[in-house]
């Protein structure tokens, strides 16, 4: 009850921005490939809980799913086929397991009690609902005065696609494209 | 109106972009620069959707759609030109590709 009455809308933004600074320094100060991409992970979730309190749902949604789901899943796949090299291995902390464990799991579980404080506050959610700016509307201004960015933005991905392709294939087959 | 300041919301932004510019400055291995970048971005998208709560218009909504779109297209790249660099020299330190020519 007391977490209830000490959660307002300011308070949890200013929580969720403190978890999303200290993981985004444990992410550029770290040592260990895979830990400082989950670090990225638990901050990315942390800014998307600052994006559902400053009332943009539909962003705080795409950050998760792209961001968190995408992008950070494309960066593990190339982690893992990097492989752990052996100066990473020599450089990888010493470290006890146990408090890197507690305090990645603290950080998240942070995050996890705001979004349930969030869903179950009867008043927050109203004066959350208040200013949204819904999805619809940003739907309409990109098929609107943001068509062009929109078509430069997929030959952008386009482009994207095609150097991932042409640079990460195997060397022995230059005929092919 | 929101509830949140704008001033905020960008000193928010602007200390998670800092990390992000010291982790590209200060860091040797590739993948750890490539992190953050995205830190950056990341951040530079706290700003606009800050920006476009208060104001309560969408095209912070959509910046933030075309930075994520922007981000995309550069980890596949870039994730593409490490891969040809662990494959080339079995390391990813920055400071080998200083011996490139041409």
């Amino acid at each position: 009850m007391m977490l209830t009455a000490l959660a307002t809308i300011e308070s949890l933004f200013y929580l969720a921005g403190l978890v999303a600074v200290i993981a985004s320094l444990k992410v550029v100060t770290g040592n260990n490939t895979v830990h400082a991409l989950l670090y990225l992970v638990v901050s990315l979730l942390a800014v998307a809980v600052c994006f559902y309190l400053m009332g943009a749902p539909f962003a705080a949604g795409l950050e998760v799913i792209v961001y968190a789901g995408a992008i950070l899943v494309l960066f593990v796949f190339a982690v893992l086929m990097f492989g752990l090299g052996k100066d990473e291995l020599r450089h990888a902390p010493k470290s006890n397991n146990l408090a890197n464990m507690i305090a990645a799991m603290l950080l998240a579980f942070v995050v996890l009690v705001e979004l349930v404080i969030i869903i179950y506050h009867g008043d927050m959610q109203q004066s959350l609902q208040a200013n949204v700016v819904d999805s619809k509307a940003v739907g309409i201004m990109l098929y609107g005065p943001y068509l062009l960015a929109v078509e430069i933005a997929s030959f952008l991905l386009l482009a994207g696609l095609l150097a991932g392709y042409h640079y990460a294939k195997p060397d022995g087959t230059e005929a092919s494209l | 109106m929101t509830t949140i300041p704008l001033f905020h919301v960008l000193i928010l932004s602007s200390l998670l972009f800092v990390i992000g510019f010291i982790g590209v400055v200060a860091r040797k291995n590739t993948l750890f620069i490539l992190m953050s970048l995205e830190v950056m971005l990341n951040a530079v998208g706290v700003a606009f959707i800050g920006a476009g709560s208060v104001w309560q218009q969408a095209d912070g909504q959509v910046m933030f759609i075309l930075i994520l779109t922007l981000a995309a297209a550069e980890v596949a790249a870039g994730l593409a030109l490490l891969i040809r660099m662990q494959k080339r020299y079995h390391s990813l330190d920055i400071d080998l590709l200083n011996r490139m020519k041409g």
